[in-house]
């Protein structure tokens, strides 16, 4: 019979303790610096950088450069732009990828598992590959709205959310997912006389919780760092998100402690969307063993 | 009735002041500036005066991060969005126009014969755009090192020989008052390494191309002067004058302020900063004679009209609009930049006889070469980028020179010579 050496399991648990410490320390010094130096005059802040001070609030500290950064961007313009289309996104890729993985999985149609093939093979297509025909085809496509009929979807919020709302990864999560649910509780439901719409509503759907946070969060990130596309596809500032906002700080002599104070601002949305939604994520991995 | 008649005369008068608001037609204007208040204003000033001048055209900016602005603009160029009135990098135009976003100016080029050579954007025998300001490079050191080091100040009619200028860095290197004899601002990538550091080529001989012909870089960029240069070019690191590529941008930022830096070869945009950090007896030199003269780079932002504008008359005013010496002098007060033309300098704080930075405007006028005039100088300064770097890591001179010309030579060719 195996016994616990009380010693070894102590000596065991400081080393977890210690690794899983530094670890953390690791992960948390680049959000450190970024925080500390927001308070920072320039030249301080770069001299700074040589030695522990950098993440220490040490020497002339302000909000100088949190006033001067919105004096220089329009900051709140391009936070709320940013977390428009994220979450209009997000809300609608989790809806449509979920009824596409819904599909895989519990109904019978022809070509579903070729089709599933293709979707999940556009995972290794970058996507600079097909951002200049993406570009050329929004460019002339039509929109109906309430200034009646208009060519072109530039410089507006949908170019920036529809081309974004389907895609393989999300769709895979969810096929992965749906997949290990009990196929019972599927063949229970039409036998009760459940619609396939009610199925997905009412039983599938409730029981997503962990997928949908993983989705949620991982299109979130690419959403919220967004660069590329809202480039090319925007024009005008009212449309901009924070990612291309960065770019407002690189002048010829570079903003540094301004640009620290907006990458803190434009930070504190993504941690608190991703600690709200942690328990689920981890859940989410642990359950599907997939490693975002 | 009395009111009746002042009514309608109210009405009348409304009517024809709206009326000739309205009668104004819009010309777009994309500008770089975004994020830079001092910048904005000024054009902002610039384009309301422009817009009261006359009732014919209104000019509306939509401004762009400088960083991301080229990409900004091909983006349109393909989805056929670009505005009227487009800013461009000096050498980056001859690109734009030879893909067709850009038309030739239509104003008399006779007015711009006083602006620095490096202001005028000419492609193709026509002249496309025109800057305000240019941008100039220069040699920044300290009058006290230069006279603790027992060194000549060199000036714009007699500067540095390649003798002295070594001789200088290794009396820095020795006298152990500097981390580094020599910054080059190896931290700064993309175009920095051709617009300040292919002017060291062209002063031994070579050039990143040909441009008598614009079709092969071969002999220009692999020649013997060139590869002179590159083994220079390498010695700066392998003899410990220079920091590498690996340089810390904060190091690039203040190293000659701090100390740490003997020599540093820099804008004259940080040279403003460089005062009032307290750096008084800096000076600001011209660039070595490494036996074919000394060159530094020119060519900074210009204005120009889109191809495909539908007001390019509209356009082209504002432009010559622009050009009068008062807004040349504001630009250059405002962002520290040199003014197009020696009337404008004499406006301006800095650049006026007696100014702190008057050195510039004759570094500009004296030394200034633009980067090669050419639709495929955006390839090669990437190509020449990369070959630097290559040599400052060690890599073989003239292997890399060679491997530099090949990949030049491939891309004209593959575009059928770039028009040339």
């Amino acid at each position: 019979m195996a016994t616990i050496n009380p010693d070894n399991h102590g000596l065991r648990l400081a080393t977890r303790y210690v690794v899983l410490t530094l670890i953390a320390v690791i992960f948390i010094f680049p959000l450190l610096f970024m925080v500390m130096s927001s308070f920072k005059p320039d030249l301080q802040l770069l001299r700074d950088t040589s030695g522990i001070r950098a993440f220490l609030p040490v020497g002339d500290l302000s909000f100088d450069n949190y006033s001067a950064a919105f004096k220089r961007a329009p900051v709140g313009t391009f936070v709320f732009n940013s977390v428009l289309v994220t979450g209009v996104t997000v809300a609608l890729s989790l809806f449509f990828c979920s009824l596409a993985a819904f599909s895989f999985v519990f109904l019978n149609w022809k070509g579903r598992n070729i089709l599933l093939s293709i979707i999940i093979a556009t995972l290794i297509v970058p996507f600079e590959t097909i951002a200049i025909p993406l570009l050329l085809l929004v460019s002339k496509l039509p929109w109906i709205g309430l200034e009646g009929l208009q060519i072109g979807w530039l410089n507006t919020y949908r170019v920036q959310i529809i081309p974004w709302i389907a895609d393989g990864l999300t769709i895979f999560l969810f096929v992965q997912y749906f997949k290990d649910l009990p196929r019972e509780l599927i063949e229970a439901s039409r036998v009760e006389g459940a619609s396939w719409w009610q199925i997905y509503t009412k039983v599938v759907m409730p029981l997503a919780g962990p997928v949908m946070a993983t989705a949620a969060i991982l299109k979130f990130l690419v959403m919220y760092n967004q660069y590329l596309w809202p480039l090319i596809v925007v024009q005008q500032e009212t449309y901009r998100p924070v990612m291309v906002g960065l770019q407002y700080f690189f002048q010829l002599n570079t903003a540094w402690g301004e640009i620290m104070a907006y990458l803190t601002l434009i930070t504190v949305p993504v941690l608190a969307f991703y600690l709200v939604l942690q328990r689920a994520f981890i859940a989410s991995i642990a359950s599907t063993g997939v490693k975002g | 009735m009395k009111l009746t008649t002042t009514l309608a005369g109210a009405l009348a008068a409304s009517t024809c002041l709206a009326g000739m608001a309205s009668a104004q037609t819009d010309v777009t204007m994309w500008y770089h500036g975004a994020g830079n208040d001092v910048e904005a204003n000024i054009l902002n000033t610039l384009i309301e005066d422009f817009n009261g001048s006359q009732g014919d055209y209104r000019v509306v900016v939509e401004s762009f991060p400088q960083e991301s602005y080229n990409d900004s603009v091909v983006a349109a160029a393909l989805a056929g969005n670009l505005p009227d009135i487009i800013d461009v990098d000096g050498p980056v135009m001859p690109n734009w126009a030879w893909a067709g976003y850009m038309q030739p100016l239509t104003i008399d080029p006779s007015k711009f014969d006083a602006f620095l050579p490096g202001t005028k954007g000419m492609w193709d025998g026509k002249l496309y755009s025109i800057g305000l300001w240019d941008a100039a490079v220069s040699l920044y050191a300290r009058q006290s090192t230069l006279d603790t080091l027992g060194l000549r100040t060199p000036t714009l009619d007699a500067p540095w020989s390649k003798v002295e200028f070594m001789g200088a860095l290794e009396a820095a290197k020795t006298s152990g008052t500097c981390e580094y004899a020599f910054d080059v601002g190896m931290a700064w990538t993309g175009e920095w390494y051709p617009y300040a550091f292919s002017p060291f080529l062209q002063s031994f001989g070579g050039d990143i191309v040909d441009r008598s012909t614009y079709k092969t870089a071969e002999g220009a960029l692999n020649g013997d002067a060139a590869q002179e240069f590159g083994a220079w070019w390498q010695s700066l690191f392998t003899e410990g004058y220079t920091p590498g590529t690996s340089q810390d941008p904060a190091d690039r930022d203040t190293g000659f302020i701090d100390g740490k830096y003997c020599f540093s070869w820099n804008g004259n945009w940080a040279a403003v900063a460089t005062l009032d950090a307290g750096v008084d007896d800096v000076v600001f030199l011209p660039s070595p004679d490494f036996g074919n003269g000394s060159v530094i780079g020119a060519g900074s932002w210009q204005f120009g009209v889109s191809a495909s504008s539908d007001n390019a008359e509209g356009a082209n005013a504002f432009i010559e609009f622009a050009t009068q010496d008062k807004y040349l002098a504001a630009f250059s007060d405002g962002i520290g930049l040199i003014p197009a033309t020696p009337t404008a300098a004499a406006l301006t704080t800095n650049y006026a006889e007696g100014g702190p930075l008057n050195v510039y405007f004759g570094l500009s006028e004296g030394q200034a070469l633009v980067r090669p005039v050419s639709p495929a100088y955006v390839v090669q300064a990437k190509v020449f980028e990369k070959a630097l770097a290559d040599i400052a890591n060690g890599a073989d001179v003239a292997d890399t020179l060679d491997a530099a010309v090949d990949e030049i030579n491939a891309d004209i060719e593959k575009n059928s010579g770039y028009g040339h």
